[in-house]
C-alpha cells in the first residue's frame, strides 16, 4: 500500500476503534489512540510500534472482515512497522537493498565464506587447529576484528540515527515527563513483553486461543541473544585484558554464557518458526512475515553454527563450521539495521513515549 | 446422530443453554444461521453484564444488592415486568460471574473512562465477541456440535412434544430429531417487513444496530404453534445513531454521544425535545424513539467548536462548516430556519458552570422545549452536525415462559420440552425501557436454566 494511503487507512480504522473502545483492556495501543481524534503519520508510526502484535483485538472485533468496516488493526499496524524499519534505515538506498528477504544475507554470507576460503586456502578449513589461537588459524585476528568492528559500529550508527529521527517524528516527549520512572516502566514492559499478555488473555497466536507460547519463545530469543552478546564481551576481556587467547575451557564464563545463549536462541527461534506457519495469515502482512522468517532463520543459523563450533572445535571440521558461523554472523550484522532486528529499538521508544505520557496524565 | 438437545440460535443465551445442557451430560447441537465469521448474534455488540453482588472485587466496585437491582428494573420498566421471573433473574445473576468464568469468559479490570457503570456491571475483556469466542471454544471442547450457516425454520411436534427441529442448510430442508429444544433466536428487529406492520414506511428509515440475522422466523413459527406472545409488538429499544450508518450491524461505533453538548433539530430545523433532560448515560436510550416520531425519521445533532472533542465521536466525521448557513446547506436543512432556531436557543441560554458529568446549572429559560442542563450557546465556529436516525437495538416482543424457561401456551400451560432464552423471551422481564447490560443478564440466566432443564429432561 502507498505510504499516504496506509496512513489514511489506519486513520479510518482507528476512528472505528475510538468510537468503540472495547479493546482498551488488551494493550496500550487503544488507550493511547483514545487521546487522539485523528491519526497523522507520526501518530500512526508511534501506535504501530507500540503494538506487540498479539492479535487479540482482531479476534474480538465485530467489525473485522467480512464486516463492511473491515477493521484489521494488527495487519495495518504490521504494515506500518515494516514502513518504519525501511524509513529509518539510513541511507535509504542501503535500506531498500538490504531489507527483508533472503538475497542480501545469503549473498553476504557467501561472500564472507568465499573470502575466508580464499584467505587461508580451502585446505585450511579442514585442518585440525587446537590450542590457544586456534580460531585465528582459520581467520587471522585482524581480519576478524576489523570487519566485525566496522560493521558493528556502522550498525550502531545507523540504528542511533534512525532512533533519533523516529523520536522526532513521533514527538517523544521531552522535559519532566521523560524521567527515570518512565524509563523504568518502559524497560519493565519491554523485558516482560507485557503487551503480549493480551491484558491477561494471553496472545491469540498461533491459534485463536490465549497462549503464552509466543511471549515465552520470544523471551528465549531475547535473553539468548543477550547471553551471547555477554559471552562475546567476556571473551574480548579475557583476550585483551587478561591476555588469555581463545578457545576457552568449557567451564569458563564466555563459553558458559555462549552455551546458554545459543541454546536459548535455538529453542526460541525453532519455536517461533514452528508457530508462524500455523498462525492465521489474515491479521498480519506478507512483508512483515517475510521479514520475520528471514530474521529468525539467520538468527537460528548463527546460534546453531556457534554451538557446533564449540562441539566440533577439537576436530578437523572446526574450520568449516567456524567459517560458516562467521558468514552467518556477517549476514545478520550487515542486514541488522535494515531488517526486523531493529524492531526492539522503535518498540522500546514507543513504550517510553507511552510511559511518559501516562505519567504526565 | 442421536441428539438430546437442539439449541436454536448462536448468541449468548444459546451458548449458555448449550453449555449448561452439556454440563448435564446431554448431546447438544447448536444451530447458528450466520457464517462462522459473523457468529454470535447481537451478543457480538455487547460489552458488559449486570449482576447483583454483595461485595466488590477487582472487576466490579461496591455492592449492588438484589433490592436495588429490582428497584432499578421497576423504575425503567414502569412495572412492565413479571415480578417472579424478575426476582429469579436477579437472584440467579449473583452466581453468573463464577459460572461465566468457569466457561471461559475473561473480565476486564476497571479502567478509567468510557462507561461509568462499574458498580452494577462487569465488563468482558475485549467485549461481546471475545465472550462469544470464549463460549464457542468451550463448547467445542465440551463436545457441542455447532452447525453454522444453518437456519432453524420450524418445529415438528408429536403427542404435544417437540420431536424435530426443521432446518434449512443451503436451501435444503432437513429434520433434526431431538428430545428437547431451546429457542434462543433473538428478536425480529432485522425483519423490516415485520416492523412495517406497526411502523409503516417509517421502518425503511430505521437503522438496525445488530445482526442482520434476527428476522424472527422461529418466533413467528412459535406463535403458529400456539406459543403465548409477550411484550409490545410495536416496542423496541432504540438510540440515536449516525444516519450514515449501514442498515445493519453498525453496532456501538455509530451511536451518537454528542446530543447533550448541543441541540437536536428535525428536518425543518426545529428542536423537539429537551437535550439536557437527565444525565446522559440514562437518557441516550430515549433518542431513538424520539427521532422515530419525527418527520422522515431524521434529526441533526448540532454543536460548535468549543465542545468538539468532549464526547466520543462516531466513526464518521461530523458535517462541518464555518457558518450556520453553510452548515445548513451541507446538511440539507433550510439555512434561515436553522439560524432562527439556534439564535432563539442562544438567546435563551443563561450563564452557568458547564459540567458535562453532572446535572449542571446551564439551563435555558423561556423556550419550548427547554434545555435543562449543559445549555451552552452555539456560537463558536466551526459548526458541526451529525445526521441521526433511530438505531434499533432490540425488540420487546417474545414468548411467555415459566420459571423453568419452558415456553407457555396461550392458555398459560407450559410446553413439555420446549424452552426459550434471551431476547425472544426477555419481554417477560424487561417489558419496557432499558437497563444497561440487563439483556445479557436475562439471556445468561435463562440460557443456563433452559439448558439445564432441557438437558435433564432429555437425559431422564
Amino acid at each position: 500500500m502507498h505510504e499516504l494511503d496506509l496512513t489514511r487507512e489506519i486513520d479510518r480504522q482507528l476512528s472505528v476503534c475510538n468510537a468503540c473502545r472495547y479493546c482498551e483492556g488488551y494493550c496500550a495501543v487503544f488507550p493511547a489512540a483514545e487521546l487522539l481524534t485523528s491519526f497523522n503519520d507520526g501518530a500512526v508510526t508511534y501506535l504501530a510500534n507500540l503494538c506487540h502484535d498479539c492479535r487479540n483485538c482482531y479476534d474480538a472485533c465485530m467489525f473485522a472482515p467480512p464486516h463492511e468496516f473491515a477493521v484489521n488493526i494488527p495487519k495495518v499496524l504490521a504494515e506500518a512497522r515494516v514502513r518504519t524499519y525501511e524509513r529509518y534505515g539510513w541511507p535509504n538506498v542501503l535500506a531498500r537493498l538490504l531489507r527483508s528477504g533472503w538475497i542480501a544475507p545469503v549473498a553476504i554470507g557467501v561472500l564472507v565464506f568465499g573470502a575466508i576460503t580464499a584467505l587461508g586456502g580451502p585446505a585450511n578449513l579442514v585442518t585440525r587447529h587446537v590450542g590457544p589461537g586456534a580460531f585465528y588459524a582459520v581467520v587471522p585476528y585482524l581480519a576478524l576484528l576489523v570487519p566485525a568492528l566496522a560493521v558493528s559500529l556502522w550498525g550502531l550508527f545507523v540504528i542511533l540515527a534512525g532512533a533519533r529521527e523516529f523520536a522526532r517524528d513521533v514527538a517523544l516527549p521531552r522535559g519532566p515527563s521523560l524521567n527515570w520512572a518512565a524509563f523504568a516502566k518502559a524497560t519493565a514492559g519491554a523485558l516482560s513483553l507485557q503487551y503480549l499478555k493480551g491484558g491477561g488473555a494471553g496472545c491469540y497466536y498461533p491459534r485463536r486461543r490465549g497462549s503464552s507460547a509466543r511471549r515465552r519463545l520470544h523471551g528465549c530469543v531475547f535473553w539468548g541473544f543477550l547471553a551471547a552478546f555477554v559471552s562475546t564481551t567476556l571473551a574480548a576481556i579475557e583476550q585483551n585484558v587478561l591476555h588469555i587467547r581463545p578457545p576457552y575451557e568449557i567451564v569458563s564464563a564466555p563459553v558458559l554464557f555462549g552455551i546458554a545463549g545459543g541454546a536459548l536462541m535455538v529453542v526460541g527461534c525453532t519455536g517461533l518458526l514452528v508457530l508462524k506457519p500455523q498462525s492465521d495469515p489474515v491479521p498480519t502482512s506478507d512483508s512483515m512475515k517475510a521479514m520475520d522468517y528471514a530474521f529468525l532463520v539467520i538468527l537460528e543459523l548463527v546460534a546453531i553454527t556457534g554451538m557446533l563450533t564449540l562441539v566440533l572445535r577439537g576436530t578437523s571440521l572446526m574450520g568449516l563450521v567456524f567459517s560458516t558461523h562467521l558468514a552467518a554472523l556477517a549476514g545478520l550484522y550487515v542486514t541488522a539495521p535494515y531488517g526486523k532486528f531493529v524492531h526492539f529499538v522503535y518498540r522500546y521508544l514507543a513504550l517510553i513515549k507511552n510511559a511518559a505520557e501516562k505519567s504526565a496524565d | 446422530m442421536d441428539i438430546d438437545v437442539v439449541v436454536l440460535g448462536g448468541g449468548n443465551a444459546a451458548l449458555c443453554a448449550a453449555l449448561a445442557a452439556c454440563d448435564e451430560g446431554a448431546r447438544v447441537v447448536l444451530l447458528e444461521r450466520a457464517p462462522r465469521a459473523m457468529r454470535g448474534g447481537n451478543t457480538r455488540h455487547t460489552r458488559d453484564i449486570r449482576h447483583a453482588h454483595g461485595e466488590s472485587d477487582e472487576f466490579a466496585t461496591g455492592v449492588y444488592g438484589e433490592d436495588e437491582f429490582m428497584d432499578d428494573l421497576l423504575r425503567v420498566t414502569g412495572g412492565a415486568t413479571d415480578r417472579n421471573l424478575a426476582a429469579l433473574t436477579i437472584r440467579e445473576s449473583r452466581t453468573l460471574p463464577q459460572w461465566m468464568a468457569r466457561h471461559g469468559v475473561l473480565w476486564q479490570k476497571a479502567l478509567r473512562g468510557t462507561l461509568h457503570l462499574s458498580r452494577t456491571n462487569r465488563f468482558f475483556l475485549g467485549g461481546g465477541k471475545a465472550l462469544v469466542n470464549a463460549y464457542y471454544d468451550t463448547a467445542a471442547r465440551s463436545g457441542v456440535e455447532v452447525l453454522y450457516d444453518t437456519t432453524a425454520r420450524d418445529l415438528a411436534f408429536q403427542d404435544g412434544q417437540v420431536s424435530d427441529v426443521i432446518v434449512d442448510v443451503g436451501g435444503v430442508s432437513q429434520k433434526l430429531r431431538c428430545r428437547a429444544a431451546v429457542v434462543a433466536t433473538g428478536g425480529f428487529e432485522a425483519n423490516i417487513p415485520w416492523l412495517k406492520r406497526y411502523w409503516g414506511d417509517a421502518a425503511d428509515h430505521f437503522v438496525i444496530r445488530g445482526t442482520p440475522y434476527n428476522n424472527g422466523v422461529v418466533l413467528a413459527a412459535l406463535y403458529e404453534r400456539d406459543a403465548k406472545p409477550v411484550g409490545d409488538p410495536r416496542g423496541f429499544h432504540a438510540v440515536a445513531v449516525d444516519a450514515r450508518a449501514p442498515q445493519f450491524d453498525g453496532g456501538i461505533v455509530t451511536r451518537l454521544d454528542a446530543i447533550p453538548f448541543g441541540i437536536v433539530v428535525n428536518r425543518f430545523a426545529k428542536r423537539f425535545y429537551d437535550e439536557g433532560e437527565d444525565l446522559w448515560p440514562k437518557r441516550y436510550a430515549i433518542w431513538g424513539g424520539l427521532i422515530a416520531e419525527q418527520p422522515d425519521q431524521i434529526a441533526y445533532a448540532v454543536f460548535d467548536g468549543k465542545v468538539k472533542g468532549k464526547f466520543i465521536p462516531t466513526l464518521y466525521p461530523p458535517i462541518a462548516a464555518d457558518s450556520l448557513a453553510a452548515l445548513a446547506e451541507a446538511a440539507g436543512l433550510e439555512a434561515g430556519a436553522l439560524i432562527a432556531t439556534v439564535t432563539e436557543y442562544n438567546l435563551a441560554t443563561r450563564p452557568g458552570t458547564f459540567a458535562p458529568g453532572d446535572l449542571d446549572d446551564c439551563a435555558t429559560s423561556g423556550i419550548t422545549p427547554p434545555k435543562s442542563h449543559w445549555a451552552l450557546p452555539i456560537d463558536t465556529p466551526p459548526f458541526y452536525c451529525y445526521p441521526a436516525r433511530p438505531g434499533i437495538t432490540f425488540t420487546y416482543l417474545g414468548v411467555g415462559v415459566d420459571e423453568r424457561a419452558r415456553v407457555l401456551h396461550n392458555d398459560g400451560t407450559p410446553f413439555a420440552n420446549l424452552y426459550a432464552a434471551g431476547e425472544c423471551m426477555a419481554g417477560n422481564i424487561l417489558g419496557r425501557g432499558y437497563l444497561a447490560g440487563f439483556g445479557l443478564t436475562i439471556g445468561s440466566v435463562f440460557g443456563r436454566i433452559a439448558g439445564k432443564e432441557a438437558g435433564r429432561r432429555a437425559r431422564a
